[in-house]
């Protein structure tokens, strides 16, 4: 599948996995993929200290307004990326209600957090009611959102299907009654999630797709595997056959062995997991080999994009639907 | 004795702080197993809901009571999963005049969501059942995974936060006897009150106001209990260890989560690095120049030269990674656990771990 045709598939994307699987990182790569393809893109960060202004090379935190991390250029979209938390949106609900006057005092005296509290996904629901406002005022050609990590994910994505069976009428249902149409229109909305080709990740990830989409009917686009491992050719022989008749130091020898015992062992867990994560989630798969890096600055996110992009040309394009 | 080691003898509550994906159920499994070797009752509490630990520690499953985990070690190993409704749901129960208040509240539509909606629940509830089995004098050391919380303040704030809710003047309001009614709660809580109805639907609002009338007469519980909670946390028996890997989006993580236990007085008494890559053989001077390289990786050892380089390369820039992380976190003690050929998923994964960590 071409790059172009995997960026028009849904207006948003939203990115969840388990922490530390490089959700936000995919993030960013996904954002520039799309960039490079010449669409437009909106990042939208729900959560603080992502990480994902270094991933473009800036260095201060999103705020509500709008950041540029990548001007349009003959043949690329711009990236732009933003925060939007509960409370913003919140305030600009309540704004919208016509409720501008005490929006301020009723965040602030607490009451607000009494009743969200006890309404439950009450915060989520304005969130995502945001996201889905963005959407539909097309805003950018597509919307990357870096989703909270999964365990919260799960909650915040079933969230809104819950406050509709909870909620009898008024404003709020409506809200939740159109994100839940977002959620699970794949043309509009799909789903991303990440994960790490190692046992733990792998498992978790296969048990949030399936609650996702019987709980939350929300619609999954391909699984990203990160930090994929590609073995090097020429590890077949021990160190010790390798190296015959040379004169080598023995240490070193021994060295060279353990270190290729290691590569071996560690590819074996990878592959098999994949394996794994392949016949227990019928979702396709992108693989994105594992950088070695320090830290993810713009060169990483670019050199992430391409890997993510040949990832995507593997793709099979589905059938269309009957 | 090592230095991670006095830490499983002589603390009786560890707390494992960190991002997910670190591996804190397995360090947490870890350091229980470390006390029952040194002859001591312990217990781990996780909130991982993968049958994960369970497994490792062969066990069938962890209900929300201790389960015994047979080893040939002095002391004795238990473990639990918490299960954050049921441990509510025993609260409610505990602090209920009444049994039929407490099915009121359970009946109540909004109390089946209220777990996973108000902010912290799962951590408040983690909290709770290690208070509850600190207290049962069961355990010499309950060492709790934490749930991979999306604010490193959560945790901390879990008691502040429930009680907090509970005096709120709204909630205040709406707790008045149900026969009073409406009328007798202020006029600007009553305008409130049309205003949300306004703006979240009048049933919800409905539904919200019986629900707290629900807990009528049981907020002094839960604030007793609360204080108890966090007097415990702040305990100087209570130890903070703050686990990591050595990638740098979880160094940068549990350098804020250190930073913010700090500030809260309750400094990290350790750091655990986990699945840290480790070094191959003596990195000589003439093998990690540049020069060379082209030389050494042609020959017939090339692609083994080259694989070994590489792994001796991650290990090095890991190895800068959390260097800034344990000179903040001085004098805890910086624990390091390998990256192990195969994953750690059963027990004798976890006295291999301990063996190293405890060395």
């Amino acid at each position: 599948m071409d790059v172009g045709t995997f960026c028009a598939q849904s207006h948003v994307l939203i990115v969840a996995g388990k922490g530390g699987v490089g959700k936000t990182t995919m993030t960013a790569a996904l954002a520039r993929m799309a960039s490079r393809a010449g669409y437009s893109v909106l990042i939208v960060e729900l959560e603080g200290k992502s990480g994902l202004t270094g991933a473009f090379g800036l260095e201060h935190d999103l705020g509500y307004e709008e950041v540029e991390f990548h001007a349009s250029a003959p043949g690329q979209g711009c990236v732009r990326a933003r925060r939007i938390t509960p409370d913003d949106a919140l305030v600009e609900y309540l704004e919208d209600h016509g409720l501008r006057r005490i929006s301020k005092r009723l965040v602030n005296s607490g009451v607000v957090e009494v009743v969200s509290s006890a309404i439950p996904g009450i915060r989520d629901v304005l969130v995502l009611g945001k996201i889905k406002q963005l959407e539909r005022d097309g805003v950018a050609d597509l919307i990357v959102v870096d989703a909270p990590a999964t365990g919260h994910a799960i909650t915040f994505l079933t969230s809104a299907s819950g406050l509709v069976s909870a909620a009898r009428g008024g404003p709020l249902r409506t809200q939740a009654a159109d994100v839940v149409e977002l959620l699970g229109d794949p043309a509009r909305c799909r789903v991303i999630l990440v994960t790490l080709p190692e046992e733990m990740p792998v498992s978790e990830t296969i048990e949030s797709a399936f609650t996702l989409e019987d709980k939350g009917g929300v619609q999954l686009g391909p699984v990203i595997v990160n930090a994929t491992d590609s073995l090097p050719e020429g590890l077949e022989l021990s160190a010790e056959e390798a190296g015959a008749g040379l004169d080598v130091d023995p240490a070193h020898l021994r060295a060279l062995e353990e270190a290729r015992r290691f590569r071996l062992e560690r590819h074996s867990i990878s592959a098999a997991q994949i394996g794994r994560l392949a016949q227990d989630l019928p979702l396709p798969q992108l693989l994105v080999p594992k950088i070695d890096s320090a830290g993810i600055g713009p060169a990483e996110t670019d050199t992430l994009a391409s890997a993510l992009a040949v990832a995507v040309g593997a793709l099979v394009p589905e059938a269309p639907a009957p | 004795m090592s230095a991670l080691g006095t830490l499983v003898t002589e603390r009786s509550v560890i707390v494992c702080c960190g991002s997910g994906g670190v591996g804190k159920t397995t360090v947490s499994a870890t350091f229980a197993l470390a006390a029952a070797r040194a002859g001591r009752r312990a217990c781990v509490v996780t909130v991982d809901p993968a049958r994960r630990l369970a497994d490792s520690l062969g066990v069938e499953s962890l209900p929300n009571t201790p389960t015994e985990v047979e080893g040939d070690w002095p002391g004795h190993l238990h473990a639990l999963m918490l299960d954050s409704k049921g441990t509510f749901d025993d609260l409610i129960h505990t602090y209920a005049r009444t049994p039929e208040q407490a099915e009121g509240i359970m009946a109540n539509r909004l109390y089946q969501n209220l777990v996973g909606a108000l902010s912290g629940t799962q951590e408040y509830m983690a909290m709770e059942k290690l208070h509850e089995l600190v207290e049962s004098g069961a355990f010499d050391l309950v060492v709790v995974d934490t749930p991979p919380t999306r604010n490193a303040l959560d945790l901390l704030d879990a008691p502040r936060r429930l009680t907090r809710f509970l005096e709120n003047r709204l909630f205040r309001a709406l707790l008045l006897p149900t026969r009073m009614s409406l009328r007798a709660v202020g006029l600007a809580t009553q305008a409130l009150l049309r205003t949300l109805s306004k703006v979240a639907g009048a049933e919800i609002v409905q539904d919200a106001v019986a629900f707290f009338q629900a807990f009528e007469g049981m907020e002094e519980g839960f604030r007793v209990r609360a204080g108890a909670v966090r007097r415990l946390l702040a305990d100087p028996l209570t130890a903070y260890v703050v686990v990591t890997t050595a990638r740098p989006d979880a160094v940068a993580e549990a350098s804020f989560f250190a930073e913010k236990l700090t500030e809260r007085h309750v400094a990290p008494a350790a750091l655990v690095v986990n699945r840290i890559h480790p070094h191959f053989g003596e990195p000589g001077p003439d093998r990690d120049g540049e020069g060379d390289r082209a030389d050494r990786f042609s020959g017939p050892l090339g692609a083994l030269e080259a694989n070994l380089a590489d792994l001796n390369e991650v290990a090095r820039s890991e190895d800068g990674s959390y260097a800034a992380l344990a000179a903040q976190v001085a004098p805890a003690v910086v624990g390091r656990i390998p990256l192990f050929g195969a994953d750690v998923h059963d027990l004798d994964g976890l006295k291999r771990t301990a063996d190293v960590l405890f060395a």
